[in-house]
């Protein structure tokens, strides 16, 4: 076989992979059609909403009809709209807290991992001041400390989840960096870099992509129960968790009002654990 | 229960997995009272499972689907569990292979024997256990009864497995590699105290086992079985000497055996898996004598001489073993490549010393085994010579230039000449890269002409490379998952080898590799270090290898040199007490 051919022959183009791990899961190609579908709402929903997000359009908690097919809310806005529009927050939130607790556990579990002794010792000793305090609570205490706002909103939950994700990578760091392989990498001088790069996260992505999966999904329910609490997003935005604490008085008025972001929001959740949950069983066959 | 009937009789056994693969397939076994036959095989001929079907057990999702296990004359298959649990420990006993993980942690020495004897239905007082204990030559006093497992040794801990699969004086004991995992000298007592056993107590022991030299001291007759068959058996003299079946032959050609080197021989290939074995003989792709009748069918059972069965066409075209002489080296030219002066190296801040003040030279050209058993420092000092271990005094110079303690602080060029070779094949290349891409990437970091040339120059080195550790082709492009763990080794090789060491340190690089794979791998070496002007540092326990390869030997015991020497100086003339042990228990079949 020659050079090229051999290029162009490589296994596993990831789409091809992503696919072959849902076939003959029923419960995982469902649960990957509606995240999908889910995601394409949350992304073009403002497109599509028939009115403004903060615009009253009609009484307060009138119920379904023709022209408001989820109704109106506490103040007389279209339910359909203010959700088609209240994803974005919730999605992107979690996004961007995970995003930053993965650089900076992601990158502590490495080093410690990978170095080992004192380094080691001493960013998860670190790590185990952080995971002492219930996450509700640390997120409360930074929000009357410092004020409620999205930023910290956002820090709050990336800091929970920095010190799972740190012993998470530092476990499987510290397996791999005793393989021959990484050994070998050492004993021909490569650098630090290219042997996280070919070594080392190749081999626990699939570890901490299955962890990942489950964290967004509690990250997406931490975020929202911030915001249903009062920390973070102010009311007038339209965020399905915000929704649900404003609508609650109406619930027996006009229920939708609050089950339409509620099941919305159950879904997301559920679907990326299910999905997450397919890709990391494959892992481990 | 006479001396003379059957104490196991196994016929027309079939195991499936769940698939429906049969895993064993018309295993027929006898053992007498008072005869250890042994059955030999490499990894995933079906041995284990023919063991646990003496229990009437098979493991996990694969079942029993016909053929006959009678104990003492009492017909296992077809009883309900709870009567097997009556028959298993009785009459029937069996000793794992691992007795660390075995034993239960959690439980004193003494409590093992004692719920085992009541669970029979026997007393277990103090004095029963101490006879079962004293009996495989254990401390019976009280002491030594409330230890736990984790207090004992690796050979106690086999001894009280030995002691819990005797303590009912069943018929027969199925051994399952019971000294795998052992130093050589626990190995040669444990298989002493089986051998006195059998003697004293007319106990028929199964005794499993990759290795056949360990086994030819013990065992009044072999089995061999090979993907899943008995394919020959016999007396124990009389099949070593005279092997029917090819594959036993190719066997008896790959043992290493340091009392009469000889040039090994690997069988070429690799056993095929569960489900794809092939339709007629298994052994038929990997045969020098196959012929289209093996391919169409399996051989039956045929019985060559008296007491003797083999499954093959060819039984009697089977040529006797023939051993030839190791091929003469020209010695060394003197001039030291590798020195290593004064080595120190410790662990947990001096408390456990892994190298001690060792120093010795290496010369170009010259192949330098360092022996010893786990724990003797000698993979530490191969890491120190990788830079993989900073030591904490001495120095270690290649071709007269001192190597800083670290890999990275060495030169580019200092790197390049020295490579190495892991001992664990199935952990030694990244599950992400195919073979190909493993053996270029040294060429990229450290590779002189090459780098010039960019990827496309570096994969078709690594491709010739790929070529000369005889990798079938078709492999080049697999990832390790789907590559045998010689075939991993050979990758693991040339990508030691493209960069165009010098020096090449190999760490146990076939512990982990069945025997005739083995023997290949060794064949390769021996051949590549006589084309590219090799000088091998090769760490290994097994005395046999050392004579197959090396020129000199260094004796390490507990991080010091013990002796050293030429290899057959050393091996035949040991001056050491120390190495004197270690050579009279190594297996050997010359004995």
């Amino acid at each position: 076989m020659s050079v090229t051919e051999a290029t162009a022959a490589r296994p596993g183009r990831p789409l091809t992979a992503f696919r072959r791990r849902f076939e003959g899961r029923r419960a995982g190609q469902v649960a990957c059609l509606l995240l999908a579908l889910l995601l394409l709402v949350v992304v073009f929903g403002p497109l599509v909403a028939p009115y403004g997000a903060s615009e009253i359009v009609g009484i307060p908690y009138s119920g379904p009809s023709g022209s408001h097919w989820l109704g109106t809310d506490y103040l007389g806005h279209d339910v359909l709209s203010r959700v088609l529009d209240g994803g974005r927050s919730v999605v992107a939130y979690a996004l961007l807290a995970m995003a930053t607790a993965y650089g900076v556990g992601g990158v502590a579990g490495l080093v410690a991992g990978l170095r080992g002794g004192l380094v080691d010792a001493t960013l998860m000793r670190l790590m185990d001041v952080i995971l002492a305090f219930p996450p509700i609570l640390l997120l409360l205490v930074l929000a009357s400390g410092v004020g409620g706002s999205t930023a910290i909103l956002v820090a709050g939950v990336a800091l929970v989840n920095v010190p799972g994700i740190a012993r998470v990578v530092r476990a499987a760091t510290a397996e791999v960096a005793t393989r021959s392989y990484v050994e070998a990498a050492v004993a021909r001088g490569a650098g630090t870099v290219p042997i996280l790069r070919h070594d080392v996260l190749p081999n626990i992505a699939a570890t901490v992509a299955a962890d990942a999966g489950t964290r967004f999904a509690i990250s997406i329910l931490l975020a929202a129960s911030m915001n249903f609490l009062g920390v973070g997003i102010e009311p007038p935005s339209p965020d399905w968790a915000v929704m649900m604490t404003e609508n609650r008085s109406g619930l027996t008025l006009q229920p939708w009002a609050l089950l339409a972001p509620a099941l919305l929001l159950a879904t997301l959740t559920v679907t990326v654990s299910v999905v997450a949950d397919v890709l990391t069983r494959e892992e481990e066959r | 229960m006479s001396a003379d009937a059957a104490a196991l009789e196994i016929a027309g056994l079939v195991v499936r997995a769940p698939g429906g693969a049969a895993i064993v397939e018309q295993v027929e076994l006898t053992v007498r009272g008072a005869e250890i036959v042994a059955l030999v095989g490499e990894s995933g001929s079906g041995k284990t499972t023919c063991g646990l079907a003496a229990l009437g057990f098979a493991r996990d999702g694969a079942r029993i689907d016909g053929g006959s296990v009678r104990v003492a004359g009492r017909e296992l298959l077809g009883l309900g569990e709870r009567e097997l649990r009556g028959v298993r420990g009785r009459h029937v006993s069996y000793v794992p292979q691992n007795p660390g993980s075995a034993l239960n942690p959690a439980m004193r020495v003494g409590d093992h024997l004692r719920e085992l004897l009541r669970a029979h239905g026997r007393a277990g007082d103090d004095a029963v256990v101490q006879a079962a204990l004293e009996r495989v030559h254990l401390p019976g006093e009280r002491a030594f009864r409330r230890r736990w497992p984790h207090q004992l040794s690796g050979g106690q801990q086999q001894r009280l497995a030995i002691a819990l699969a005797l303590a009912c004086e069943p018929a027969v004991a199925v051994m399952d590699e019971p000294t795998t995992g052992l130093d050589v000298v626990t190995q040669a007592r444990i298989l002493d105290e089986v051998r006195r056993l059998r003697d004293a107590s007319g106990l028929g022991v199964l005794y499993i086992s990759h290795d056949l030299a360990a086994v030819a001291s013990i065992a009044d007759r072999i089995a061999v079985m090979y993907a899943g068959r008995v394919v020959e058996q016999g007396p124990a003299a009389e099949l070593l000497a005279r092997p029917c079946h090819p594959y036993t032959r190719g066997l008896l050609a790959s043992l290493p055996d340091h009392r009469e080197p000889r040039r090994l021989r690997g069988i070429g290939g690799a056993v095929a898996a569960l489900d794809a074995r092939p339709a007629g003989c298994a052994f038929a792709p990997r045969c020098p004598l196959a012929s289209d009748a093996c391919r169409a069918q399996a051989p039956p059972l045929t019985s060559p001489a008296a007491d003797r069965a083999v499954r093959c066409f060819h039984a009697a075209q089977t040529p006797p073993p023939a051993f030839e002489p190791l091929p003469q080296r020209a010695a060394a030219d003197g001039a030291a490549l590798l020195a290593v002066r004064d080595l120190r190296v410790s662990f947990g801040g001096g408390d456990v010393v892994a190298a001690d003040d060792v120093g010795f030279a290496l010369a170009r050209g010259e192949c330098l085994a360092l022996v010893g058993e786990s724990g003797s420092g000698k993979t530490t000092i191969a890491r120190c010579v990788a830079g993989l271990q900073r030591p904490d005094g001495g120095e270690i110079a290649l071709a007269g230039e001192p190597l800083a303690g670290f890999a990275r602080g060495r030169t580019r060029e200092q790197r390049r000449r020295l490579q190495i070779v892991f001992q664990n094949p199935y952990q030694s290349l990244n599950p992400r890269e195919t073979a190909i891409e493993a053996v270029a990437r040294p060429l990229r970091e450290l590779g002189r002409d090459h780098a010039a040339g960019g990827r496309a120059a570096s994969l078709r080195a690594a491709e010739q490379m790929l070529e000369r550790v005889q990798l079938p082709r078709r492999l080049a492009h697999s990832r390790p998952a789907a590559l045998s763990g010689g075939e991993l080794q050979r990758v693991a090789i040339a990508r030691a080898l493209v960069v165009e060491p010098e020096l090449l340190l190999c760490d146990e690089i076939t512990s982990a590799l069945d025997v005739s794979v083995q023997a290949a791998v060794l064949e390769l070496l021996g051949g590549l270090r006589d084309e590219l002007g090799l000088t091998l540092l090769f760490i290994t326990h097994d005395l046999g290898v050392v004579a197959a390869i090396a020129d000199r030997v260094l004796v390490l015991q507990r991080g010091s040199v013990v002796e050293t020497g030429p290899v057959g100086q050393v091996v035949r003339a040991p001056a050491q007490p120390y190495t004197q042990e270690l050579v009279a228990a190594a297996p050997s079949l010359s004995r």
